[in-house]
């Protein structure tokens, strides 16, 4: 009865889920606003791969992959949207995008 | 056994540690390289679990891929490559207490319904199933129960690059 708790990994998958969320409220720039959402599917993803182990299935960590790969198209799609922003404006900060406020 | 737990502990430590400088640090190029930290680790914690396939995709596509194009994205949008002050919101400390408010609530009820489960060790005979290895029963997988997501996952893919380059084409 020495291996590892389910729970190491899911609260490791917590700390770092609430770390992301945390730059995602605190931070101005938004490359790395970008970065925290990395943080976030981290988080879930290895959420997946410790369900997967405790049920002994393989379902864990195919939906891990295809949490990457909409990663690697999230980021590509919102770098060319921050991309299209930085032109227009000359800035990536985002208290400055303040148009819609009533 | 021991050693695995040794490891998890010493691996959760830079996982942590880095992720904290990804969103604390005051400077963008260093946030990155923590960012490759932490994806590294969280890789690691992939080979703790014994899914070795997952841990390689995640090298090659979140270190290999994903990070270059976050340098790329620094370098196009000129953030200031030194230290800058103005990284953080000013009004920070909310963002701190809902993310602390948030894991009190996550840490309660993980706590409350897994308390005792056990992960199986990675050479559990569940989890190398019948091919005997992980990779093999993961593209088995893939190709046969997930093929149609597995398919749309790869549409999706080239939507987003054509949207990418029709989004940050010059003209």
């Amino acid at each position: 009865m020495d291996d590892l708790l389910l729970n190491q990994f899911l609260l490791l998958g917590a700390v770092l889920f609430c770390l992301g969320v945390y730059g995602v409220l605190a931070r101005r720039n938004a490359v790395l606003v970008l970065m925290s959402i990395e943080l976030i599917l981290n988080a879930v993803n290895i959420n997946l791969i410790a369900f997967g182990a405790l049920h002994g299935s393989v379902a864990g960590a195919v939906f891990a992959l295809f949490v990457i790969a909409i990663a690697a198209a999230e980021v590509g799609v919102g770098l060319a949207i921050v991309l299209l922003i930085y032109r227009n404006r000359r800035s990536v900060d985002l208290d400055d995008m303040a148009e819609m406020k009533g | 056994m021991v050693a695995q737990s040794l490891f998890f502990y010493a691996i959760a430590a830079v996982i942590v540690f880095s992720a904290f400088r990804v969103v604390t640090t005051n400077n963008v190029v260093h946030a990155a390289l923590y960012l490759v930290a932490v994806l590294a680790s969280v890789a690691a914690q992939y080979v703790l679990l014994a899914a070795e396939f997952v841990a390689a995709t995640q090298v090659l596509v979140y270190i290999g891929a994903i990070v270059v194009l976050f340098l790329f994205g620094i370098m196009l949008t000129r953030s200031r490559v030194g230290a800058d002050q103005g990284l953080t919101h000013k009004h920070w400390i909310s963002g701190a207490a809902t993310a602390v408010a948030l894991f009190a609530v996550m840490a309660y009820a993980l706590v409350d319904e897994f308390g005792w489960s056990r992960t199986p060790m990675p050479a559990d005979p569940r989890i190398r199933a019948v091919n005997g290895s992980n990779t093999a029963t993961v593209s088995d997988s893939i190709f046969s129960t997930y093929l149609v997501p597995f398919e749309a996952v790869s549409v999706l893919l080239l939507a987003a690059l054509v949207g990418a380059i029709v989004l940050a084409r010059k003209d």
